[in-house]
């Protein structure tokens, strides 16, 4: 699809002819010229003035203070809270991930199957995971077993933080998974399977050889930023206190050395850069499964419109 | 054998005002929110596919920021923050201060969502559609507004749905900024009551009864509205 | 095909990590001459059990050490246990002892066989240092209270003792502290050990109200049965409270606040 938006800004010195930048405007002439120069003008004093206001309030409160800076340039704040944090939200986000990929497989699977009494249970499992909050789900993974197992009078079972962490983080994606795979393999054309069934395969074959593989490239995209969601809402972690990144670096550190401010910053920019690496992962897969022609389904993209539940409509993301 | 754990409903009887109370919050934050968060992420679109280049770069910064830092922090950072450390109160009453900062951190990160979808939609608008206003004459921000910004409004009200919807869930998530609301409630009675299966069951139905419904309404109405092209 | 072996890499590396973070535990009788103890405390707790850059600290940590040189240990390590998984921890022996904030209750005697109590501490109030309008707990009537979840403390404000205290919520004491200077709360109310540790971190800015309203005897939790072990830890805290460590380590924790020292050793619980 042509889009409106030109994924390159026109570039003031590129080859390109200036009188098509994007389709939305004209290549500026001399009053939108000035206007554009008004424009930017007015967007970076704006810019600065927030800026500014920010950094002002920030020097009021002292947080410009050397010391509570000073932490994140030793190598022990990183070796002794950050990189382990870093390491307890990467183990809880692959684990999960694995785990979900597994769920979202069976019951999207399940759902599409023949036979009533595997595909209604998937469907209620399905839908109910996806439609109740990621939180509730692990506060109840959390503690709910423990209650249950000792008011029906059984060894309490121990629910670590990781394991409640990482069984919602698979219930929850793993049922947005499904979705994906259900709607991965029905939007192949119909002709698809009907040629398949034509040859005398079974459905089993059908999918497994026909399907299946045409749908894997269509799906790359939506599954890996449903990963991405799923890495980020790892920080729910925090909340059931879960030893992840935002826990030792947003409690542990301030705990220390009291720079709470300093620390929001230096966290936020590591979950920036790393979802920016994993949503980069899926723009180069997404393009290169647009490329090639081997399948026959249109690619779903990475949050597009037509894709309901993937990327954008998620839980805490 | 005590089998109120997984069959007694009636602490939802014994707080029956604070749970309403609790949903009631989650509404009003969600319904806050929605309409900040609409406002501000228009207002980013325009930015995104402005002509000028300072304004999409402004834009772009800012969706990459806030859709890829997690939400809790967002909201820890208000709460302890903007509120404690800087001082930036709106009230001194408690509950109606944690409400608005809460209400601001969860716009500014909901809002990144909408500015996506909205752009997704003008995606799908086809080029003929701004050659043709441009053909006739209309600068920028006319064919934005009368021709572009309609079609994309409509093309955005599934995926702007599913952010709808998303916040609601995500709602959940500002108990960390200090507000009361259902998942702070729910977590109240399982320290209360115990963890049991049934006040867990019935806040997952609390938040179907707001998630489904909406759902419908935006399916039905991105059907009724779809552009027919 | 190329994504299913990245499956199967992400699998083992998962099943891998999963094997090395499980705890290998040497389960032995008693932790009386057991030449290597693994103590279970706290990691969030200034003053109390802090893990810091340079290893954990607290009064805990130096209580956990000399009980367990006492004991005969040589080397002592340390392991997080946070108050939700102590009794489990002491159970399936992923650790020998427990020197958490550990307060001796009749629930957790059926589970714990406990040591000490080395200290009785008593529920206090933490306010800023110029507030001189709290005084007691019914000055707490109107006024903002931190309302930690999972901790009990609040409610014996205002349902035990019925003060119609304002309750903030916070997700911990770390965020109550950040509250009270920022002036979110008036007030926060916990174990007074608790509170003088971050009122020593915090240098003048808090005080401790000193009106103590109840009674917690930390205790040091062992495995249950573990009688020898018990009597030899209640033996190394007679020796602490003879020798003058207690109070010297009571000084270098919590000196810099206004927290009493109680120099009588508290009565032992006996063995069980």
């Amino acid at each position: 699809m042509t889009t409106l938006t030109s994924a390159t800004p026109p570039k003031k010195k590129s080859k390109r002819p200036k009188a098509e930048p994007t389709v939305l405007f004209d290549a500026p002439g001399p009053k939108a010229r000035r206007r554009n120069a008004i424009l930017t003008v007015l967007g970076v004093v704006v810019v600065a003035g927030i800026l500014y206001a920010i950094y002002h309030r920030l020097d009021q409160a002292d947080q410009f203070q050397g010391r509570l800076w000073k932490p994140f340039v030793e190598g022990s704040t990183w070796t002794k809270y950050i990189l382990p944090g870093l390491g307890g939200t990467l183990k809880a986000a692959v684990v999960a991930a694995v785990l979900a990929l597994l769920f979202g497989v069976v019951f999207g699977l399940g759902r599409m199957s023949d036979h009533a009494w595997l595909r209604v249970p998937s469907a209620i499992v399905v839908e109910f995971f996806r439609a109740i909050p990621l939180l509730l789900l692990i506060f109840f993974i959390f503690s709910g077993p423990a209650t249950i197992a000792t008011g029906l009078n059984r060894e309490p079972p121990h629910i670590s933080a990781f394991t409640a962490v990482v069984a919602g983080l698979m219930l929850y994606n793993g049922s947005v998974l499904a979705e994906i795979f259900r709607s991965g393999i029905q939007s192949l054309p119909r002709g698809q399977s009907e040629a398949a069934y034509a040859i005398g395969l079974r459905k089993n074959a059908v999918m497994r050889l026909i399907l299946v593989p045409q749908a894997t490239t269509a799906m790359l995209p939506a599954i890996i930023s449903q990963l991405v969601v799923l890495l980020k809402d790892s920080a729910l972690g925090y909340i059931i206190a879960y030893e992840e990144l935002l826990n030792e670096g947003f409690k542990q550190i301030p705990a220390n050395y009291g720079n709470l401010l300093p620390a929001a910053i230096v966290i936020s920019v590591i979950y920036i850069l790393l979802n920016l690496t994993l949503s980069r992962i899926a723009t180069v897969l997404e393009r290169r499964s647009r490329r090639s022609r081997k399948s026959s389904a249109p690619t779903m993209a990475a949050g597009a419109p037509t894709q309901i539940e993937s990327g954008m409509g998620n839980a805490a993301f | 054998m005590n089998w109120d754990v997984l069959f007694d409903f009636s602490p939802f009887a014994k707080e029956s005002d604070k749970v309403l109370e609790a949903f009631w919050a989650t509404i009003r934050l969600s319904a806050t929110t929605g309409v900040l968060s609409l406002i501000l992420g228009t207002l980013l679109v325009a930015m995104r596919v402005s002509p000028t280049p300072v304004l999409r770069a402004i834009g772009t910064f800012y969706v990459n920021t806030f859709r890829n830092t997690p939400l809790t922090l967002i909201l820890v950072f208000c709460s302890l923050g903007l509120s404690d450390t800087l001082k930036i109160n709106i009230s001194d009453e408690t509950s109606v201060n944690s409400f608005w900062l809460a209400v601001f951190g969860f716009s500014a990160y909901t809002a990144a969502f909408v500015c996506e979808s909205l752009r997704a939609g003008i995606n799908t608008v086809p080029l003929g559609q701004a050659e043709a206003a441009r053909a006739i004459g209309l600068p920028f921000t006319q064919s934005l507004r009368l021709v572009i910004l309609p079609q994309a409004f409509r093309a955005s009200i599934a995926p702007l749905g599913s952010v709808l919807i998303a916040m609601i869930k995500n709602s959940t998530v500002v108990l960390v900024a200090g507000y009361i609301e259902a998942a702070a409630q729910m977590r109240q009675m399982f320290e209360d009551y115990g963890a049991t299966l049934p006040i867990f069951l019935g806040f997952a139905a609390g938040f179907m009864v707001l998630t489904l419904p909406a759902g419908l309404l935006v399916s039905h109405l991105s059907k009724r509205l779809a552009v027919i092209r | 095909m190329l994504v299913r072996k990245f499956g199967v890499a992400l699998a083992a590396l998962a099943a891998t990590s999963m094997v090395a973070s499980g705890c290998s535990a040497k389960k032995e009788s008693t932790v009386d001459g057991k030449k290597e103890l693994i103590v279970g405390v706290k990691a969030d707790q200034p003053g109390m059990g802090l893990n810091t850059p340079q290893g954990y600290q607290g009064i805990d940590i130096d209580v956990a050490n000399y009980i367990a040189k006492k004991l005969g240990a040589t080397k002592v390590t340390f392991k997080e246990a946070k108050s939700a998984n102590r009794e489990s921890f002491l159970a399936n022996g992923t650790v020998d002892m427990v020197v958490a904030t550990y307060s001796i209750t009749p629930e957790r005697l059926p589970k714990v066989t406990f040591g000490g109590p080395w200290v009785i501490t008593h529920q206090d109030i933490l306010v800023r240092a110029n507030d001189s309008a709290i005084k007691s707990v019914d000055d707490l009537k109107g006024k903002k209270l931190c309302q930690v979840s999972g901790s009990n403390s609040w409610k014996r404000v205002t349902e035990e003792k019925k003060v119609a205290a304002k309750l903030v919520p916070a997700q911990g004491y770390e965020d109550c502290i950040t509250k009270l200077k920022g002036g979110t709360v008036d007030a926060v109310s916990t174990d007074a050990t608790i509170l003088a540790g971050y009122a020593q971190r915090e240098g003048t800015a808090f005080k401790l109200v000193n009106a103590p309203f109840t009674d917690e005897k930390y205790g040091v939790g062992l495995k249950k049965g573990d009688k020898k072990g018990c009597e030899a830890v209640n033996k190394a805290i007679t020796d602490m409270y003879k020798d003058g460590t207690a109070k010297q380590l009571w000084d270098k924790w919590f000196g810099k606040t206004n927290l009493k020292f109680d120099a009588t050793q508290p009565p032992a619980q006996g063995c069980s």
